[in-house]
């Protein structure tokens, strides 16, 4: 790692004055949260809670909250959902041949999970992990997270890590030989999800972790990942299948020499989302991919990506490819940004994030940032929006496709970039095809 | 560094020499210097009693002088945007004077010829003539120019600000000919209140940011242009602002109206002394363009940037706006920005009139401790309008260089368009290179294409300049010059040359 490291110049990112009526809120809300675990996470939990009242609850001036209204993360309870037409489990990953575990309302359900046992894998529960003197846990809970506020301030990372109910605690020694899936499951209409999860990867360790299900009437998602020299972590998440929903997700990853994290996310129907990631290429030679794919169709739904990817060594290798499908009034956001630290040379950092408007209602709002202090870089970023190519379309009807099918097959084709930073095959082609189920469903209904 | 005889440079294809000789001409800060003139100031601080003096000293109406009160109670309830990029000690606006003007201008000159001949110099010396005669400079050395003969093209008439008040405005009766009113804003309160009530606030309300509030409520000079239905401006307009005074900050207003059809091209220059503290510059621009009209607005901005430890030079908060208010009206905006401690400034069009285009070509050089963050607004209100941003940002030294925009489409701008290309340039390991645009689109049929790079300069490139005989400096401003060509190629005749020379001066000392 770089000695200039150290010299971080971005100043912390502040909002708009703090309100009396968001103090009013933030105590609403922490009156309505849990209580938090009292084990070897404690301090951990104390210093978020402390955190948290620090900063506030954001508003809708705070910088990083222009585009997404936050109010209905900020309410203190999230209004129920009916349960009824979410019933079973997504057929994602279905077929998949992996390890199981399952949260129910935000808590694990051994009954219902595999065993957790993996040649190379050690997983065990936020709950008891908590209750263990001594666990690993203690050291790693909470030090990403803390560490991601910083310039940017996130309030519901800070208000997971000081109440979450439960999460899975993985350490990775080996190589995995399946992908571990945590599955969430609703069982309470109006169940106000709050996990956490911590990831450590051993040198040379590697996992592809999945993730998907359905939260609940709103949910609250942290991963830390720290990552050893040379370890690799391949995720995929899909959790968003289904009715409205409202959520919070933050990925907080640091990545060391010669490692690599691939996230991909596909999100279908949300509601109300805010995905986050800040990942820390702290060693030589690292490598981080973020990449989503997301369909939003419908009046009123949002959703917000949220990107902060810092280059803090040499030769480093970013890259952020967000696509979006938008109709019927949707709303996509992007907040991408890559920052490249004094001394962080020979940095490859990519960027692209593009919109696909399907008709006139939906709109695409994005600010994708440099901040370079490192001259021998190569940094792009490309943000496109437009309608579809009418040409294109022309031509696949001109060749008998109906205009329904042309559209999707589209869309697909508009996607694909997203979708190739799956790196399994079996599993990008599970969820093209699952996204293709999809989109036809859809140009029918 | 080695000075190359101009004669002896062999020139090849695709490098032109005027680059190669100002590069050979490379000095620092040129515009150091100051003009011992005998001065009166307005008292130190600002309070209404100050306002009220400067709205005095400029034979104003009640009303303008009301219209700057209002501004000056509302500043007093604002507080200092602190959002950019931008890193600089408390700004004390008690402790500088907003009001400071040559003695020999207490009793107005009628004519050029009675202005104080110390000015005149200054002018002379800035390389900008106050004779009608004269040409100005930076065409000088031009004579491979293809426009060469072609007179009208290199007659500037000039409007020449120096600290808080107007010296003078050359070609005034011949522009008057045509209907063009070009003169300080001051004498247009006076004589045209119609234009100026009309026009006055109606792109940058007195409510509009913390430094545009500032200036609404002690500008104390500017330009006034006024381009009648269907004339094209028979010559370019420029002004010249210098800064003299120590301690004193400059507020000017420049208001442009071009009316249905009409055509203008405005040029704007500035400079300021070496001075060691810190000096605060605060101007508005405003730009109303009807139907059919266009507007080409260039700046090269040389404001003092401070040594090279980042001591002195002008604070520069400036809020420049164009509204095409009308179908098919156009606005070009195109800046050098070399100089200044502190740049904040994002010149703006709000695109309201259906078919109407912005374009914003820009260069923004910061060395040594210079900090800019700079850039455009394009807001897209009416169909079928069109936008291009070109933005090249180059950091050297300590420099942070920010580029910060806005494109928005709104629900009913359908069918608009915009390209948006932003690139950043780093020399050295020590400087910092941002980009922070703002992306919203509303409505499906628009398109909006967003582009941004940041690199080094090109190993390859230098080495081949090198390699060609020229110094590590040279090459490096060659480079420069080409990573900006998009930008200089849209900038006017008399701007390109003196443009180009900037780009290497500014970068003098930030390689080796």
């Amino acid at each position: 790692m770089l000695e200039a490291v150290k010299t971080q110049q971005t100043p912390v990112i502040e909002g708009a004055p703090r309100s009396a009526r968001a103090d009013v809120q933030l105590d609403a809300r922490l009156a309505a949260a849990p209580a938090p675990m009292t084990g070897v996470t404690a301090p951990a939990r104390a210093d978020a809670l402390a955190r948290l009242k620090e900063q506030g609850l954001p508003g809708p001036r705070h910088e990083y909250w222009r585009y997404t209204d936050p109010a209905p993360f900020n309410a203190a309870r999230p209004a129920p959902v009916a349960l009824e037409a979410v019933a079973g489990d997504p057929k994602l990953f279905a077929d998949v041949d992996k390890l199981r575990l399952v949260f129910v309302d935000g808590r694990f359900d051994a009954a219902a999970s595999d065993d957790p046992a993996l040649a190379g894998v050690e997983i065990t529960t936020l709950a008891q992990a908590d209750a263990q003197p001594g666990h690993w846990v203690a050291e790693a809970y909470g030090v990403l997270e803390a560490q991601g506020q910083k310039p940017v301030r996130r309030a519901f990372a800070a208000l997971n890590t000081a109440v979450a109910t439960d999460g899975a605690v993985i350490r990775v020694t080996g190589k995995a030989d399946r992908p571990v899936q945590i599955l969430y499951r609703p069982s309470d209409a109006g169940a106000d999800v709050i996990v956490h999860h911590v990831l450590r990867l051993e040198e040379g360790a590697e996992l592809t972790l999945l993730e998907n299900g359905l939260l609940g009437a709103r949910g609250n998602v942290v991963i830390e990942a720290d990552l050893a020299p040379g370890a690799k972590l391949h995720h995929i998440a899909a959790p968003r299948a289904g009715v409205a929903r409202i959520a919070t997700t933050h990925l907080f990853a640091r990545v060391a020499e010669a490692a690599s994290l691939k996230s991909f996310e596909l999100s279908v129907d949300g509601r109300h989302m805010r995905s986050e990631s800040v990942v820390e290429l702290a060693g030589d030679d690292a490598v981080a991919h973020v990449a989503a794919a997301v369909l939003g169709d419908g009046d009123n739904l949002r959703h917000d990506d949220t990107v902060f990817i810092t280059h803090g060594a040499l030769r480093g290798e970013s890259r952020q490819v967000f696509k979006k499908v938008l109709k019927n009034g949707a709303t996509g956001v992007f907040q991408g940004k890559i920052l490249v630290r004094p001394g962080a040379q020979k940095t490859d950092g990519y960027q692209i994030s593009q919109a696909l408007l399907l008709d006139e209602d939906s709109q695409f709002l994005a600010k994708p940032e440099l901040e370079i202090y490192a001259d021998d870089v190569k940094c792009s970023h490309g943000s496109t929006t437009g309608a579809l190519d009418e040409t294109a379309l022309f031509y696949l009807r001109s060749r008998g496709v109906p205009r329904e099918r042309a559209i999707v097959l589209l869309v697909l084709s508009f996607l694909a970039d997203a979708l190739e930073e799956v790196e399994d095959e079996d599993l990008r082609a599970e969820i093209a095809g699952r996204l293709e189920d999809w989109l036809t469903a859809k140009a029918q209904g | 560094m080695a000075v190359l005889d101009a004669p002896e440079i062999e020139v090849r294809e695709g490098v032109d020499r005027e680059t190669v000789e100002t590069v050979a001409n490379m000095g620092s800060y040129k515009y150091g210097w100051d003009t011992e003139i005998e001065m009166e100031y307005a008292p130190k601080g600002i309070n209404e009693d100050i306002v009220r003096l400067i709205s005095q000293k400029n034979d104003e109406p009640e009303w303008m002088t009301e219209w700057r009160l209002a501004a000056f109670r509302r500043w007093q309830g604002m507080t200092e945007p602190r959002w950019a990029m931008l890193n600089y000690p408390e700004i004390d606006y008690q402790d500088q004077y907003y009001y400071a003007r040559p003695k020999s201008m207490a009793v107005k000159p009628k004519s050029l010829d009675e202005v104080d001949p110390a000015l005149l110099a200054t002018y002379e010396k800035l390389g900008i003539p106050l004779k009608e005669q004269a040409i100005l400079a930076g065409v000088e050395g031009a004579d491979a120019s293809p426009i060469q003969g072609r007179d009208d093209a290199r007659r500037v008439a000039v409007d020449a600000v120096f600290d808080s008040v107007s010296v003078g405005t050359t070609f005034k009766d011949e522009l008057a000919k045509a209907g063009v009113i070009f003169c300080s804003i001051s004498e247009a309160i006076r004589e045209h209140p119609e234009l100026v009530k009309k026009y006055l606030g109606s792109v940058v309300p007195p409510s509009d940011n913390f430094f545009a509030t500032l200036n609404s409520a002690v500008f104390s000079d500017g330009s006034f242009v006024y381009i009648p239905p269907g004339v094209r401006c028979p010559m370019e307009l420029s002004t010249y602002f210098r800064i003299n005074a120590e301690n004193t900050g400059q507020f000017e207003r420049t208001l442009i109206i071009a009316d249905k059809g009409s055509h203008v091209s405005y040029l704007e220059g500035c400079t300021a002394p070496k001075r060691d503290t810190a000096q605060l510059h605060a101007a508005v621009v405003e730009i109303v363009v009807l139907e059919d009209a266009e507007v080409k607005y260039s700046t090269v901005q040389n404001w003092f940037p401070g040594d090279e430890e980042g001591k002195g030079g002008i604070y520069n908060f400036v809020t420049k706006r164009a509204d095409c208010r009308e179908a098919r009206a156009k606005v070009m905006w195109t800046q050098v920005e070399t100089g200044s401690a502190i740049t904040w400034k994002y010149p703006s069009c709000i695109l309201r009139g259906e078919e109407s285009q912005g374009e914003f070509y820009s260069i923004a050089i910061a060395n040594n401790a210079q900090q800019a963050d700079t850039g455009t607004k394009m807001i897209h209100l009416g169909k079928n309008t069109r936008s291009r941003i070109v933005s090249k940002g180059i950091s050297a030294g300590r420099a942070q260089n920010t580029y910060r925009g806005l494109v928005t489409m709104h629900p009913r701008a359908t069918n608009s368009r915009n390209y948006t290309q932003c690139d950043s340039l780093l020399i050295g390991d020590q400087c910092g290179a941002h980009t922070v645009p703002y992306i919203e689109v509303k409505n499906t049929s628009s398109r909006v294409e967003h582009e941004a790079t940041t690199s080094k300069v090109d190993e390859d490139q230098l080495f081949y300049c090198r390699a060609r005989g020229m110094d590590e400096e040279e090459a490096v401003a060659l480079v420069v010059n080409g990573f900006c060509r998009e930008v200089l190629q849209a900038l006017p005749m008399e701007f390109a040359m003196e443009a180009q020379s900037l780009v290497a001066i500014s970068l003098e000392g930030s390689v080796g």
